[in-house]
């Protein structure tokens, strides 16, 4: 029993960290994209597709990853090409994400779909409770893992991730020294687009695998709260995450169970939960002052 | 091939007129690549989407039915976007006004006055600014975000919504079906011509556009909202109080919003239901950029977004698309409006090549 | 590239015809310039006279439009500021490229190859800061660092490449007397192991003192070479500003009236992670007096001035008196009802907002204080925005603001015009009490002789004026006293003819004498600044 509810925890909680770990790259960047719900329907669509259309799913993976990195290309060339306003263009991607998903997969409507299988690590997977739970999972598990502490590493450890902690901080000094504010940004832009597509490609491969519209149903946002959430480091996005993918799953047992309260109101919980988490991290101004990227959604234009 | 800015002296007048415009154009354009990829003569799925609602007197009640809260948010919207104030939960402050302004009619069905129908409208607009209030008072007091806020805010009214019409306010003659009863006469909005569906909601939008117009162009309330929408710090120079802005531009936008969600329920409804907008709060977002922040840009604006909704129902019949294709349309625009509002502070460079010599320039 | 030319015998580096366009407007112009190895040599000129784009392009951070530079004899093309620190060019900023959330160690990393590692550049910027006499923490965090220090911090990430030249954009803007006499004798080192140095600076008797010669910049074309010793200050000027600046004058001072702002043990603490906390402070300023407070950037400035406009009102009223009223809980229109008038440093998004007309932000400091002049309608509160045009317009004239068109944006205009009607906004209520903030940083000579020369005659009129001020010259011209602010305390006032350079550098550096807080080592605290 306990172990059925960590497992769907789990689930629950994979698309969130791989979301969150994206925006948080494109963040320390200094570039603000709160289109994460509209990459990730678009990442959930085109891995569906992928995998629908070709039979495998891991084709779906890989095409949901493309299709959320591309797209987050359109809010790339917007707000740093053209330096558009990022707060608008965030919600214009999410708005045109979540219009182009549902056209795009009206034919998807009512398919059912293949769920990606399981990488069964031998030996490790016959632990009890811990194996089924951490080894017999599929590659989306494994993958977010890997991003916390691949990205953990590249902002604190390695050169690169210096230079984009640098940009993040005063584009305009990183721009006098020679780095390559725009280009990096770019980059780090589709990173994230490419992880909230990833993130997506879990809803409708195994979250739930089907396409169905809207099917993200905030967790774009969510993952957003959770940057703030976990102020900018990659290790609390894990924690924060699974913390929030709990609350998600444990009220969804909680109506199964008929607990008495209506289930809208369980439904409201994540939603609550997180402004209350909001709350919490906010309220200290100096902390917040101190972590936030100093460069956050301010645009940039280099004198040539 | 590069693109680069140059930024202009000042803000170029002659873009800020065609910048929208030209935005249209090119969603346009793109709308009918789109239909000749789906297949369909562009030129006539255009015609069908954009031309042919305009033609009969009952869709031009039907656009002005949708044009009302779309106007009547955005306007609100503006001044939040122009203080530098992120609402983006107008959807949910539309639907909890809905809520409060159909208190009278669905508890006390029995009153039956004159004073209903104000008292519905004025209760809407309470309960769309207090909710509305929440985002702000969290701003100003934990320092919270208001975009998270407020759009956490929407799923919450909406399940909420969606509580009430399945249980406390379910009609109990209704077979089952998740609704409240229906709103008797006193509690209808009117229509303004005998010759169609469209309510007072227009005349409330197209009010409360002058109104917001006038007070951004003349009053000291508006200079408040654009000096702090600009610089907070230059505000606080002047005497402005950035707090009390988060204040006054959430609850006047959530105001806004909650008069247009009771004036739709009361005017085209009748009674409440699970669903009651077609996304109406965020397509506002993207009235209010086409609209380019300015009162009377919106009320032009609104008319065109209403024109997709209408445009969406009639393609889906008379040419067999969906009608998704309207959001594609509105993401589309919203995309092309951002992107042609950089001509208006900058000159945009198209550089072929290593060489320095400009090869466009608009 | 093929070279067809016979090396430039001798110089480092050569430019020849460089000029730079921003649209149409040619920042740089046609410049000639060599600099010989082993030697410091200044590039003089106003503000907005191209110094700072001239060596943007050196740098590699800007591109000529025209022109070509000569490295070592060679045509070279410097694309990027990695190109120019490869050829062996060094640079410190003005406006320092640091990265306040970074360490030391991470700042100077960002310009070195990736492959060293982090803790080998930290032990050589150690190593390197100690034989230069720079010391510096390579684990400090850039926020938690003085100007000063910040300053080492650039002069160390430039010398770790091993530069032949070294271009340093004001320097001692931001420096102590002493913090610059120590910068010049790095200098020196470096000249004497060969290195040369480009010296920019607008201070004449410095450019005099370490430099072996001198190239004049106005309007973005050079408009003289010359041996700076061999010129006097004023011939100097001359070149720099084509005409005479009409040197400010100031009358022997005059009787003082009463105590128009009175400020007794005004405390208050940091309200950022990096701000400084205001300790303690006391200060009297009499009408017909210009009272100028001292101190290197970054010691409590921009909070004291916070603190007596009202913007950041504090805890205890009495602790700040205009004309006799208790003010500190007021907020900053309360206080302009009163007869105050404030400038703040920050003149784009602080005491201007660039994207308005000028008429817009007259009306941003004067709509209450104005209220019955500019605006109508009771409670409506509408503006009439033909009688603010007119009064801008007069404004515009009184201080003979330069414009493009009737009502431009506030941005559109140059530093020096814009900062004139922004204190002609003030001049033109003729306050009883100005505070202002840095009144001509960024300013072009004749503006700020203009500028001074008004705070002079306001005071001459029965005002009470505080002048904080970096520039002290600036604070020499103008000051009736001389209060020192350094880690957010205020040493006790001077007459300005008693204090001599070398004692204000002093009280500078914070050591202050036994009336203040003698001497007293303060713990340090974030964001603070440490003495040296």
């Amino acid at each position: 029993m306990i172990e059925a509810i960590l497992l769907t925890i789990i689930t629950a909680a994979t698309p969130l960290v791989i979301a969150a770990i994206g925006e948080l790259v494109t963040e320390r960047a200094g570039v603000l994209n709160l289109g994460v719900e509209g990459m990730m329907i678009m990442g959930a669509v085109c891995a569906f597709a992928g995998s629908y259309l070709t039979g495998v799913p891991l084709f779906g993976v890989l095409a949901g990853i493309l299709g959320g990195a591309l797209f987050s290309l359109l809010f790339g060339f917007l707000t740093l090409t053209l330096v558009t306003n990022q707060v608008a263009t965030g919600l214009a991607l999410t708005l045109l994400g979540l219009g182009l998903s549902g056209q795009l997969g009206e034919s998807f409507v009512g398919i059912p779909g293949v769920k990606l299988s399981p990488i069964v690590f031998p030996v490790l997977s016959d632990i009890p409770f811990i194996g089924p739970l951490l080894f017999r999972q599929d590659i989306t598990f494994y993958l977010s893992i890997a991003l916390v502490i691949g990205v953990n590493w590249f902002l604190f450890r390695s050169r690169t991730g210096l230079k984009l902690r640098a940009i993040g901080d005063s584009h305009g000094s990183a721009h006098a020294l020679g780095i390559n504010v725009i280009r990096t940004r770019y980059l780090a832009v589709m990173f994230g687009g490419a992880c909230a597509g990833l993130a997506g490609a879990q809803l409708s491969l195994v979250y739930t695998p089907q396409w169905v519209e809207n099917m993200t149903a905030g967790r774009g946002w969510i993952a957003l709260a959770l940057v703030v959430f976990a102020s900018w480091r990659p290790l609390r996005v894990l924690i924060g995450g699974y913390i929030f993918g709990a609350v998600g799953i444990l009220q969804l047992h909680a109506q199964a169970f008929g607990v008495g309260i209506p289930s809208q109101f369980l439904s409201m919980l994540p939603y609550a939960v997180t402004i209350v988490v909001l709350i919490i991290i906010s309220h200290n101004r100096r902390t917040t002052l101190i972590n936030t990227p100093a460069c956050l959604g301010k645009p940039f234009v280099p004198d040539r | 091939m590069r693109i680069e800015l140059e930024r202009r002296a000042g803000a170029s007048g002659l873009f800020a007129i065609v910048s929208p415009l030209l935005a249209l154009a090119l969603t346009l354009i793109f709308g009918a690549i789109m239909f000749w990829m789906l297949g369909k003569n562009p030129g006539h799925a255009l015609y069908s989407f954009f031309i042919e609602p305009l033609l009969e007197v009952w869709s031009l009640h039907e656009l002005a039915i949708k044009a009302a809260p779309l106007i009547l948010i955005a306007v609100g919207l503006a001044v939040c976007y122009r203080s530098n104030n992120w609402n983006i939960g107008a959807e949910g402050q539309f639907t909890i006004g809905a809520i409060t302004g159909s208190i009278l009619p669905i508890l006390v069905p029995q009153w039956h006055s004159v004073l209903v129908l104000p008292l519905m409208l004025i209760m809407g607009a309470i309960g769309g600014a207090v909710f509305a209030a929440i985002p702000a008072l969290l701003k100003t007091r934990f320092n919270t975000n208001e975009i998270l806020v407020s759009l956490m805010l929407v799923y919450i009214a909406q399940l909420f919504l969606d509580w009430l019409v399945r249980g406390l306010w379910r009609d109990p003659k209704g077979f089952n079906f998740p609704q409240s009863i229906s709103f008797s006469t006193e509690a209808v909005l009117p229509e303004i011509l005998s010759s169609g569906r469209a309510h007072w909601g227009i005349v409330f939008a197209l009010v409360a556009a002058v109104a917001i117009w006038f007070m951004m162009r003349f009053m000291l309330k508006g200079f408040e909202v654009s000096v702090l929408g600009r610089s907070e710090r230059a505000g606080r120079f002047a005497g402005f109080s950035g707090r009390r802005m988060v204040w006054f531009s959430m609850m006047l936008s959530g105001a806004l919003a909650g008069l247009a969600g009771i004036s739709e329920v009361s005017g085209s409804i009748g009674h409440l239901q699970p669903s009651i907008s077609p996304g109406y709060g965020f397509t506002a977002i993207i009235v209010a950029f086409l609209g380019r922040l300015n009162p009377l840009g919106i009320i032009a604006s609104g008319f065109v977004l209403a024109l997709t909704y209408l445009g969406g129902e009639a393609a889906q019949l008379s040419i067999g698309v969906s009608d998704k294709v309207t959001r594609v349309f509105q993401g589309l625009l919203l995309f092309f409006v951002l992107s042609c509002d950089t001509l208006i502070l900058y000159r945009v460079r198209v550089i072929f090549g290593a060489g320095r010599a400009p090869a466009a320039r608009s | 590239m093929t070279d067809v030319e016979a090396p430039a015998t001798g110089s480092l580096l050569k430019i020849q015809g460089l000029t730079k366009y921003f649209g149409t407007f040619a920042a740089c112009s046609g410049i000639d310039l060599a600099i010989q190895p082993g030697e410091i040599h200044a590039l003089l000129g106003e503000n907005g006279a191209g110094k700072s784009t001239l060596v943007k392009m050196l740098f590699g951070v800007l591109q000529p439009s025209e022109g070509r530079i000569l490295w070592d004899g060679r045509p070279v093309s410097i694309g990027s500021p990695g190109e120019a620190r490869q050829l062996g060019i060094g640079m410190v900023f003005q406006h320092f490229s640091l990265f306040e959330a970074l360490t030391v160690a991470e700042n100077i990393a960002l310009s070195m190859d990736p492959k060293i590692p982090l803790a080998k550049i930290a032990e050589e910027a150690a190593s390197l800061s100690k034989a230069y006499g720079l010391p510096l923490d390579p684990n400090a965090h850039v926020a938690d660092l003085s100007v000063g220090e910040r300053q080492r911090i650039e002069i160390v990430r430039a010398l770790l490449q091993n530069p032949k030249l070294i271009i340093l954009d004001e320097p001692t803007s931001v420096l102590t007397p002493q913090e610059a006499d120590k910068l010049f004798e790095t200098l020196f080192k470096l000249r004497s192991e060969g290195r040369s140095v480009l010296y920019i600076s607008h201070r004449l008797e410095e450019v005099q003192r370490i430099c072996d010669r001198a190239t004049v910049l106005r309007h973005g074309k050079v408009t003289g070479a010359c041996d700076p010793k061999g010129e006097t200050p004023a011939s100097l000027a001359r070149m720099m500003v084509g005409s005479d600046v009409a040197s400010v004058h100031r009358e022997a001072a005059a009787n003082l009236g009463d105590v128009l702002i009175d400020v007794v043990n005004l405390s208050v603490p940091a309200r950022t992670p990096f701000a400084v906390t205001l300790r303690e402070i006391g200060l009297q300023v009499r009408a017909g007096e210009v009272m100028a407070i001292a101190g290197v950037a970054g010691n409590g400035q921009g909070e004291l001035f916070d603190a007596l406009s009202g913007e950041y009102p504090v805890a205890d009223a009495e602790a700040i008196r205009l004309r006799g009223k208790p003010v500190g809980r007021t907020g900053i229109n309360g206080r302009r009802l009163l007869g105050a008038g404030f400038v703040p440093e920050e003149r784009h998004g602080h005491a201007a907002v660039s994207d308005m007309s000028l008429s817009d932000n007259l009306l941003l400091s004067r709509s209450q204080s104005d209220r019955a002049a500019f605006l109508t309608g009771g409670f409506a509160a509408i503006i009439r925005h033909d009688v603010i045009r007119s009064a801008a317009k007069r404004i515009c004239q009184v201080m003979d603001v330069r414009k493009s068109g009737e009502d431009p944006a506030a941005g559109s205009l140059s530093g020096g015009n814009l900062q004139k009607f922004i204190i002609g906004r003030e001049l033109d209520r003729q306050p009883s009490v100005l505070v202002v903030n840095q009144p001509t940083w960024g300013v072009d000579a004749g503006a700020a002789s203009r500028i001074r020369q008004s705070l002079i005659d306001l005071a001459r009129a029965g005002s009470a004026v505080i002048v904080i001020s970096q520039d002290l010259d600036e604070i020499f011209e103008v000051a009736t006293n001389i209060a020192v602010i350094s880690e957010g305390r205020l040493s006790k006032p001077y007459p300005a003819a008693e204090l001599t350079l070398e004692r204000i550098g002093l009280l500078m550096g914070g050591i202050h004498d036994s009336t203040g807080h003698a001497g007293s080592p303060t713990a340090p605290h974030a964001g603070g600044v440490h003495a040296h």
